[in-house]
């Protein structure tokens, strides 16, 4: 049914009702609008690290990196240069934060660029570890960087993100994506995924697509990352090591890896599922970690999916 | 000179117990091609079973000491089996990756399920055998380095020993070569994925035990760290090799004090890191492993 | 897409809405009880020092209630773990403003989560009340910020007097955690004392927290010869710091902050390590003052015999200090509440009499302990 709406249409429906739900923004109770702004940051988390794990089966365990790099290069931006910048932008704000978050998004990009070209020879188990050691790496030299405030972490961030950025950037990241797999060249990711050496039999470069996965996967928890920053108005290293990564990738394992869909609602029911499980105090990392293990025993191919294709060698 | 020859004993006993903790990393991958994420935290239950056993043992003599090694590893080998029965078993055959998010949940919840059962607080560790200080010229050793090289080569040998001179050892070796096969000619799977997942385990555990000895402050979190050192050791020296998980501890034992007599000791985790990287670009096979051509 | 997806999104916003919903309303009806918030980290790496707090916190809310109360009603402490997790602060701080409508909210033992909700309690008009952030940028963020203890500035400046005076030393080495914002500032305020007052600083060295092993960055330590090391780091980082240093011949005085206050301090190095220590802190489970006394007998009583530490005692503090303030104020409506929390001036408190001063940090005595035969003892008071 929705197949039959134009994809930009969608995206352009998206923006505006982010847009008006997002100027009623005041009214809301700041609870609920924190839980509503992080579901969106998550949802982009999870549909950029779907890019690079469910659709080019390129398991990367430090997408948490990612979003670290593009927080602090947002952040500094704004913070440290925000008031050389600002006359520049005419003095608007809301174009000082898009010029930072798309600051932070390129050196996110970067970083993915920097992770994914050794990791082009690396498969499954070694690929996932490489990866989550670039994310450590990261995650120490930040906290080493005294100039950012090192392990005291950034504060005084100013608050420019909201729920039309969040929700925005989510729709824009899932159109993005979306559009990138469903079309010819897109399916280069799958075929990579399925079997790189029949793929590179086939003629098609799986080096470029694992790159270029990394790249948009990298750029956008970028983007996620500044908008993070720009909420909490406070980030600190400690923040975005092994842990975090390890949420988004059972958002994208939970949804079903390759389903976009699915990855959307899962990123949405764990951020809303991490609130509720508050109650059970100490339990609920104990709840969350069984919640893994009973997943991948008995629904390794996500929550969300019906399917016949099935995208993992479950 | 002493300064260097210091910070030499100093890498080497810390590299041993890298040894230690990477000959169960490299034996389980080596069998079964799987990175048991949980190894580091059976590393943590091996010295918190040592911690509790140390208060029913009475005694700081040798032989309680034992006593409490090997009970506490009797007790991993048997943690390691039901985590294999109950958490990997079921997944047998599916992809690598899935397998490895299970072992991070198994880490996960042990760790989690450490903090509520033993609380977050760091216990001291008991001295389970006697310690003394070694000072020959300006160098110092202390007996429970000597321990950990001593029981680390003690354990090196038997290791070896079990795989390439006995049945069980055979059995293994050939499900590394091909499972199907293996189950052809006779070979119980099962049962020996069990045990060696049970030598794993408690070969963590001995680990953990000699690693409370030296640093005597236990808490849930303690094996994270260690363990992907250890196991970044294992890549180094070669994985699926025991002589190069024993090289690859030391190696990275030396590497990590050198950069910190260096003044980076800010950086110290990521060097374990950076060397993962870079021996995984240079020469995948590790030092002292062979390398083997992909079949299409 | 198909069907089944289009349902699934549906439920999925229908959970969201619910979950939204169970949280707000109910127990926002005001008057039964006074609700105070704590945030803390009960799990995670600093769940050592969170859970003390909280500890301390609880006990305080329980003795208050026993004797009926603070202005006839009964406190309802509402907490939550933060996981020692950057962010979870912040929304853990917006649910208890807006959902569970507390009066005043307490946390953070580290600087860096205190900070993270400082900027939100302060534009709400929530009085935030911390037990032990040292960082004296907590304070400044707003005149609804307060503190129970001392900060970085003070104590690094005794322990450099402390240094020179006391233990005769003039050079001085500094091994610091890098990963620590408390470390990191006490020892950079130590060092600025340090320097100005004529000493030398022959080696500086770093750590990370969470380390066991430190006989590398020790070996450069002795090798620069230094007439005492300071450690402005955690116990449990301490405890095996000493041990090894002594291990490995290293005969000098180690001193440091309340950050080694702890009775695992012991266990860990080994008393036969711990000799030639020092530290400052704000309280000591030895001390002889009445109320300090009491507290730790009340302490043990509750928790199985566990001694406290001063985390502990702070967190005890923080609730008293409000829950005094409550009395004075006669209400907990602000900014009445807020004025009156400022103005508290000779508080007798678990950790010494505690005076707000003008920016609202305490002013207070710092107790030195040393240990001797395996048992702290008391030393000295450095006044403010």
């Amino acid at each position: 049914m929705l197949a039959r709406v134009h994809p930009q249409l969608a995206l352009l429906g998206a923006l505006v009702v982010a847009a008006v739900v997002s100027a009623f923004g005041g009214g809301f109770n700041p609870y609920l609008l924190d839980i509503a702004v992080s579901c969106g940051i998550n949802v982009i988390l999870a549909v950029s690290l779907n890019l690079i794990n469910g659709f080019t089966g390129q398991f990367s365990l430090g997408h948490a990196g990612f979003m670290a790099v593009g927080a602090y290069a947002a952040a500094t931006l704004t913070t440290s240069f925000g008031a050389a910048l600002l006359p520049l932008v005419g003095g608007q704000t809301w174009l000082l934060f898009l010029v930072a978050l798309l600051g932070g998004g390129l050196m996110a990009a970067i970083a993915g660029l920097i992770v994914g070209v050794p990791s082009l020879r690396l498969k499954g188990d070694y690929l996932a570890i490489v990866t989550l050691g670039f994310g450590e790496i990261i995650r120490v030299v930040l906290q080493n960087i005294d100039a950012v405030g090192g392990p005291r972490g950034m504060i005084g961030i100013p608050g420019y993100a909201n729920l039309f950025w969040a929700y925005g950037l989510a729709a824009i990241c899932i159109y993005v994506v979306w559009a990138m797999v469903h079309s010819t060249y897109g399916r280069g990711f799958i075929a990579v995924a399925d079997d790189e050496i029949a793929a590179e039999a086939m003629g098609i470069n799986a080096t470029r697509y694992k790159i270029t996965a990394f790249l948009v996967g990298a750029f956008f928890a970028g983007l996620a990352g500044g908008v993070y920053a720009h909420f909490k108005q406070y980030i600190a290293p400690q923040g975005f090591g092994f842990d975090k990564s390890i949420e988004i990738v059972v958002m994208v394992i939970l949804g079903g890896m390759g389903n976009t869909i699915g990855v959307i609602a899962a990123a949405i029911l764990l951020t809303v599922l991490g609130e509720w499980l508050r109650q059970f105090g100490d339990y609920r990392m104990i709840l969350y970690s069984l919640l893994i293990i009973v997943l991948m025993i008995t629904r390794p191919q996500g929550l969300f999916r019906w399917n016949t294709r099935s995208k993992v060698k479950a | 000179m002493t300064e260097l020859l210091q910070q030499l004993i100093n890498g080497l006993a810390l590299g041993a117990i890298y040894a230690l903790i990477a000959l169960g990393y490299t034996m389980v991958y080596g069998v079964l091609r799987f990175i048991n994420f949980a190894h580091s935290d059976v590393f943590m239950v091996g010295a918190f079973a040592g911690y509790f056993l140390a208060r029913a043992v009475p005694g700081g003599s040798a032989l309680s000491g034992i006593a409490v090694l090997l009970g506490a590893m009797a007790i991993c080998a048997l943690l390691g089996v039901i985590i294999e029965k109950l958490a990997y078993r079921p997944l047998r055959g599916r992809s690598t990756l899935t397998v490895l998010i299970t072992a991070i949940g198994v880490s996960l919840l042990l760790q989690n399920l450490g903090q509520r059962i033993f609380g977050a607080n760091p216990r001291s560790f008991p001295s389970l055998f006697p310690v003394h200080q070694f000072h020959l010229g300006g160098v110092v050793i202390s007996s429970a380095q000597i321990l950990v090289f001593a029981v680390a080569l003690v354990l090196l040998f038997a290791l070896r020993h079990i795989v390439l001179h006995t049945r069980v050892g055979t059995a293994m070796r050939a499900l590394s070569f091909n499972p199907v096969a293996a189950s052809l000619v006779g070979i119980n799977n099962d049962r020996i994925i069990s045990f060696t997942f049970a030598l794993g385990s408690a070969l963590a555990a001995a680990g953990g035990i000699l690693y409370a000895s030296n640093y005597p402050s236990i808490d849930p979190l303690m094996g994270t760290l260690p363990g992907m050192k250890a196991f970044v050791a294992a890549v180094l020296g070669g994985i699926g090799n025991i002589a190069g998980a024993a090289f690859g501890g030391l190696a990275l034992g030396l590497i990590e004090t050198i950069v910190v007599a260096f003044g980076g000791s800010t950086y110290r985790d990521a060097v374990a890191f950076a060397v993962l990287i870079l021996i995984l670009l240079l020469r995948p096979e590790g030092l002292l492993g062979k390398r083997t051509a992909e079949k299409v | 897409m198909r069907r089944p997806q289009i349902r699934i999104l549906m439920a999925v916003a229908a959970v969201a809405v619910l979950a939204g919903c169970s949280k707000s309303g109910g127990e926002a009806a005001a008057g039964a009880t006074i609700k105070v918030g704590e945030f803390a980290s009960l799990t995670g790496k600093e769940a050592t020092f969170g859970v003390s707090s909280h500890e301390g916190t609880l006990l305080a809310v329980e003795e208050l209630n026993a004797a009926g109360g603070v202005l006839g009603k009964k406190l309802e402490l509402v907490y939550e773990d933060n996981r020692s997790t950057p962010g979870e602060s912040l929304t853990i701080a917006k649910k208890l403003i807006n959902n569970d409508k507390v009066i005043a909210i307490l946390g953070e033992v580290a600087s860096g989560r205190s900070l993270e909700v400082a900027p939100f309690a302060q534009s709400s008009r929530v009085p935030q009340i911390s037990p032990s952030s040292t960082n004296p940028d907590v304070t400044k963020i707003g005149d609804y910020i307060f503190r129970v203890c001392f900060i970085d500035p003070f104590q690094g400046k005794l322990l450099a007097g402390f240094a020179k005076n006391t233990l005769k030393a003039q050079k001085v080495a500094l091994f610091s955690d890098v990963a620590a914002p408390y470390s990191v500032g006490l020892g950079k305020f130590f060092k600025e004392a340090w320097l100005a007052g004529g000493g030398e600083l022959v080696s500086e060295v770093k750590y990370t927290g969470g380390d066991k092993d430190f006989k590398a960055q020790l070996t450069v330590i002795k090798n620069a010869k230094p007439d005492a090391i300071m450690v402005p780091g955690y116990y449990t980082d301490v405890g095996l710091i000493v041990a090894q240093a002594r291990q490995l011949g290293i005969t000098v005085p180690m001193f440091g902050g309340d950050g080694w206050e702890a009775p695992e301090l012991i266990q860990i190095a080994g008393a036969e390590n711990l000799v030639n220590t020092y530290y400052s802190t704000h309280f000591s489970p030895s001390s002889t003052d009445p109320l300090a006394q009491k507290f730790v007998a009340a302490y043990k009583a509750k928790y199985s015999g566990k001694v406290p530490d001063a985390m502990a005692a702070l967190g005890y503090d923080s609730v008293m200090v409000l829950a005094d303030a409550i009395k004075r104020a006669g209400t907990t409506d602000e900014p009445k509440l807020r004025d009156a929390i400022a103005a508290t001036k000779d508080f007798p408190g678990a950790t010494g009499i505690t005076t707000l001063d003008a920016n609202r940090d305490a002013s207070k005595s710092a107790v030195i302990i040393t240990v001797k035969d395996g048992k702290f003892q008391y030393l000295e008071t450095v006044a403010p």
